[in-house]
């Protein structure tokens, strides 16, 4: 900066749209980047931006070398010392953000901006290692628009904002075709592609295979959606979406675990009733449950039974998958349940809730069997009239006592727990499980949406004869969870997750919306797999498409798609200029109305000649005449495409 | 504001000369162009008066000089004469030196005395005595030809005929403007009464605005295929020099900012170009100079590009 040659043009512009693209790239990342590390970008970019607007004052290049070398050593420790590795995508993009920002500092030449600019587009592509949704899709876009913007105004000089946003949004929309082409036919790696060890899949939400008092009521304050399913018919009604996650046997005395269980095939029952086939579309949580409807039937693809029930995935659900599954809500399941897994759904530690035990044996005393045990510990629960919130009271040593007798305040974590310990104490077999209850339709794609406020825990009791039977304790003491949901269901003041607020109807109809719309991205952009790469390539004819095949049609379609758009630039050559268009098509319309320009008949005379012929469109058509005779003729001024605009559009309207 | 100007003189011009708009702007346009101009018509159809009226209404010095065949050089440029007292010759001089010149019936002089004042239009200076003397500037000629008298004349050869920008016809009046003529006061008392309309600064800053009237690319064309239409044709002897391109361009520029334009449309081309070429082209075989249908031939044999 200190030695400008004099024939440089003028970098301010191309600076300016650089600022902007870093600010727009590393925005997003700031969710993954850590704090002081956005300090430290945001702080050199400020100085960047300084020095752009304060050309006159700079600092001597080389004492600028050397700060920023010794930044880059600073800040590379800090990385270091912050992941504890260089490797992985979150040290990388660390890194890659402050380069972005330290290239700026140095920018001397027209060759550097690009190389900035390249870096930014690593950095709009690296957004996409953390999220796939259509906003940061978005924002990426967005970020590669400036960036366009900068290369533009690097070559071109100083356009106006305006132009050079609408030029470099017409070059992506040119570029649209490739995108497809490359879209469809880029080879597909199976799994995620940016599956980095050590740093994947952390931070991903949901159930968990352990509960205890406070688990499922902290999930159900989220608003994010857990899976979607797309019912080929009538969804089953509200009382029978249960959704099916981990089965909870083992209890501790304050928390309860997932028991072992075996894996097969085949379900572990027969399947009755009706049949409900749906496409289940799951929101990646790193488990290997699919919480299917209960209770599935079949075999899908990539899942197994364990033999408590729950379909299984192969392998951990690490990104949006799909699967078609079929359920039988009415199925009678554990007819012949094996002895040890009855053993261990009685099993309670040897002390502690005391006074639950009490009250068991009392109840399990006058009954003649489990059924009649059952029925007397639902009326006895229904009869201490407890009370359902979303924010129960903290639990002390003996969570159930405490819940039952003390607090009486719960979520349905609470009943699920007190029952299945009420009924284990009075030697009835029970679990718990846990999944999502309900589920709502949206009412603009029809497909079913279940969020993690919809986490649920209820029970299951073994009754001789009937098998395992479902027991939902909640609805003792709220049945409108069940029939209508958590909202419905607490009581009046009680702090709601903020979309299921009444006040909030108007809003929630945006997101339904907005859901969708993710929905249809997410089936049709993130879902499009290899398989459906196949599927697809099968239907244009190719019977076993490798990577050759792929390579192959790739090149062909860009080749036909380049041809394509050098006929149109050619063709668009060839046409002329649009104010040239312009006035052709005006000249072509009076000649239709049988007043044809002359050859050599200039503007304003032909103007005349209409006006003397067509009287009542004289104004008009003078203004026109006009208007392109100043555009054609006159001095080259700013607005000149506007105003070709404003008298194409003069002559569109023109009623003759 | 040069068009205000503009305005008020034509409309002054008009009240004394009836019915001749037309001509007059091509006689300002010819001014502001920096160009002379021909008028070649019949006695009495008001050349003088028209050449009169200019002078008045821009406030500059005019002279008249009658042409005939017994005109001399020095008639026109002066004169040194011995003053005894000084013991020097002193140069004393003649009529060009006016901003205004009105050089009537100029083909009725010799060959020697129209190139004195032909040079002189076009140096804008004349030597007498060995002695370069500047013209006052502006520096503006009418001249003056009768085309139905031809005997014992001497018609201007085209190399003397280019160097006038314009050549424009008079004719006569209509029926209203002439009878409005013949009922008004007598014109040469109306002129006297005429008070200036410019200032003496405003005629160069308007030649000035003429300049810097654009010029689009595609006007450049237009001209372009004008001046190769007239060199391929096979009706005429010969084509327009580039000098009468340059002279279109200038016309076709004071035009339009005469018309309160900054740009040239090919409308002006079209209303000066018969005026530019009409003395320059001569018509194949006879060698007459070429009639009006013919320049209207050739400008609608040229499409607008």
């Amino acid at each position: 900066m200190r030695h400008p040659a004099p024939d440089t043009p003028s970098l301010l512009t191309p600076s300016l749209w650089l600022l902007i693209t870093a600010g727009i790239t590393l925005a997003p990342h700031a969710i993954h980047l850590p704090l002081w590390l956005i300090v430290v970008c945001a702080t050199i970019l400020a100085t960047r931006a300084w020095m752009v607007t304060h050309p006159g004052i700079q600092p001597r290049s080389r004492i600028l070398k050397a700060l920023i070398v010794l930044l880059a050593i600073a800040v590379a420790v800090g990385i270091r010392h912050h992941f504890g590795h260089f490797f992985g995508k979150d040290p990388g993009v660390a890194l890659l953000a402050v380069l972005l920002c330290l290239k700026q500092i140095e920018i001397t030449s027209s060759r550097d901006i690009r190389a900035a600019v390249l870096l930014s587009f690593f950095l709009q592509l690296g957004l996409f290692f953390y999220d796939q949704s259509l906003p940061v899709a978005a924002m990426a876009l967005t970020g590669t628009l400036c960036a366009l913007v900068t290369l533009l105004t690097l070559e071109t000089g100083t356009l106006t904002p305006r132009t050079s946003l609408r030029t470099s949004g017409l070059m992506m929309l040119q570029a649209i075709p490739f995108l497809v082409v490359l879209f469809l036919l880029f080879p597909r790696i199976p799994g995620p592609l940016w599956g980095l060890p050590a740093d994947a899949y952390s931070g991903m939400s949901g159930l968990s295979d352990t509960m205890e008092p406070g688990s499922i009521s902290q999930l159900s304050l989220s608003d994010a959606i857990a899976f979607r399913a797309d019912f080929a018919g009538e969804p089953p009604p509200p009382a029978q979406r249960y959704w099916r996650g981990p089965v909870l046997t083992d209890f501790d005395g304050r928390s309860w675990r997932a028991g072992r269980f075996l894996l097969q095939r085949e379900p572990a029952y027969a399947t009755s009733g009706p049949a409900y086939d749906y496409r289940l579309t799951l929101e990646p949580h790193n488990q290997r449950w699919l919480l299917a409807l209960d209770y599935p039937g079949g075999r899908p693809e990539n899942t197994v039974y364990s033999n408590d029930f729950q379909l299984l995935s192969t392998t951990p659900v690490r990104s949006r998958s799909r699967f078609d599954l079929r359920s039988y809500p009415e199925s009678n399941v554990g007819l012949n349940e094996n002895p040890f897994i009855l053993a261990a759904a009685t099993g309670l530690p040897d002390s502690g809730n005391p006074r639950a035990r009490a009250l068991a044996e009392s109840l399990s005393r006058d009954s003649h069997d489990p059924e009649d045990t059952l029925r007397r510990v639902l009326d006895e629960i229904r009869a201490m009239a407890l009370t359902y919130t979303l924010r129960p009271p903290l639990l002390g040593r003996d969570p159930v006592d405490e819940f039952l007798f003390d607090t009486r305040r719960g979520f349905c974590e609470h009943f699920a727990s007190a029952f299945v310990f009420l009924m284990r104490a009075a030697e009835v077999p029970a679990r718990v499980v846990t999944g999502y209850q309900g589920g709502e339709i949206n009412p603009v794609d029809q497909t079913m949406v279940v969020r993690q406020s919809d986490a649920h825990a209820w029970a299951e009791v073994w009754l001789d004869g009937r098998g395992w039977v479902r027991v939902d304790p909640t609805a003792l003491a709220a049945p409108s969870r069940i029939e209508s949901g958590l909202a419905s269901a607490l009581p009046q003041g009680e702090a709601l997750p903020f979309m299921m607020r009444p006040a909030m109807r108007w809003l929630r109809d945006v997101r339904h919306q907005w859901e969708a719309l993710s929905n249809a991205w997410n089936q049709s952009v993130i879902g499009y797999n290899t398989e459906r790469q196949r599927a697809f390539l099968e239907g244009l004819g190719f019977t076993s498409p490798d990577w050759r095949t792929l390579t192959g049609l790739m090149g062909a379609a860009a080749a036909v798609l380049m041809v394509l758009l050098f006929g149109w630039a050619v063709m668009q050559f060839r046409r002329g200029d649009p104010l040239d268009r312009c006035w052709d098509r005006f000249c072509a319309r009076m000649g239709r109305h049988g007043i044809p320009r002359l050859p050599w008949e200039g503007p304003i005379d032909y103007a005349e000649r209409i006006a003397a012929i067509r009287p009542s469109r004289a104004d008009q058509v003078r203004h026109i005449a006009q208007t392109y005779a100043t555009l054609r003729y006159g001095p080259d001024g700013p607005g000149h495409d506007l105003k070709t605009r404003q008298l194409s559009r003069m002559i569109s309207k023109l009623a003759l | 504001m040069p068009d205000i100007h503009i305005t008020r003189l034509l409309d002054a011009a008009n009240r004394i000369i009836l019915g001749k708009d037309r001509a007059l702007r091509l006689a300002l346009t010819c001014l502001v162009a920096r160009g002379h101009l021909l008028i070649e018509d019949l006695p009495g159809v008001g050349k003088t008066t028209l050449a009169h009226v200019l002078a008045r209404l821009m406030g500059l010095d005019f002279q008249r000089i009658q042409f005939t065949s017994d005109l001399l050089p020095a008639d026109i440029v002066g004169v040194s004469i011995f003053d005894r007292e000084s013991s020097a010759f002193r140069f004393h001089p003649g009529p060009v030196f006016a901003q205004l010149i009105l050089a009537d019936e100029v083909n009725r002089a010799t060959p020697k005395t129209q190139s004195a004042l032909l040079e002189a239009m076009e140096e804008h200076q004349v030597t007498a005595d060995g002695q370069t003397l500047a013209l006052p500037e502006p520096f503006f000629v009418i001249a003056t030809q009768n085309p139905a008298n031809q005997i014992g004349t001497f018609p201007l050869p085209e190399s003397q005929l280019d160097r006038f920008l314009l050549r424009i016809k008079l004719g006569y009046p209509d029926r209203a403007a002439e009878r409005a003529l013949l009922m008004g006061e007598d014109r040469r008392k109306l002129l006297e009464r005429q008070t200036p309309v410019l200032a003496p600064e405003d005629l160069p800053s308007l030649q000035e605005a003429a300049q810097s009237v654009t010029v689009s690319e595609r006007l450049i064309d237009y001209v372009q295929a004008l001046l190769a239409s007239t060199r391929g044709s096979a009706e005429l002897s010969g084509g327009l020099s580039p000098r009468a391109g340059l002279g279109l361009i200038a016309a076709a520029r004071a035009w339009a900012l005469i018309d309160g334009r900054d740009h040239v449309l090919p409308e002006d081309v079209q209303t000066v170009f018969p005026h530019v070429a009409g003395h320059r082209l001569h018509l194949a075989g006879d060698g007459r100079s070429v009639p009006p249908e013919a320049l209207d031939r050739i400008l609608k044999a040229v499409p607008l590009p």
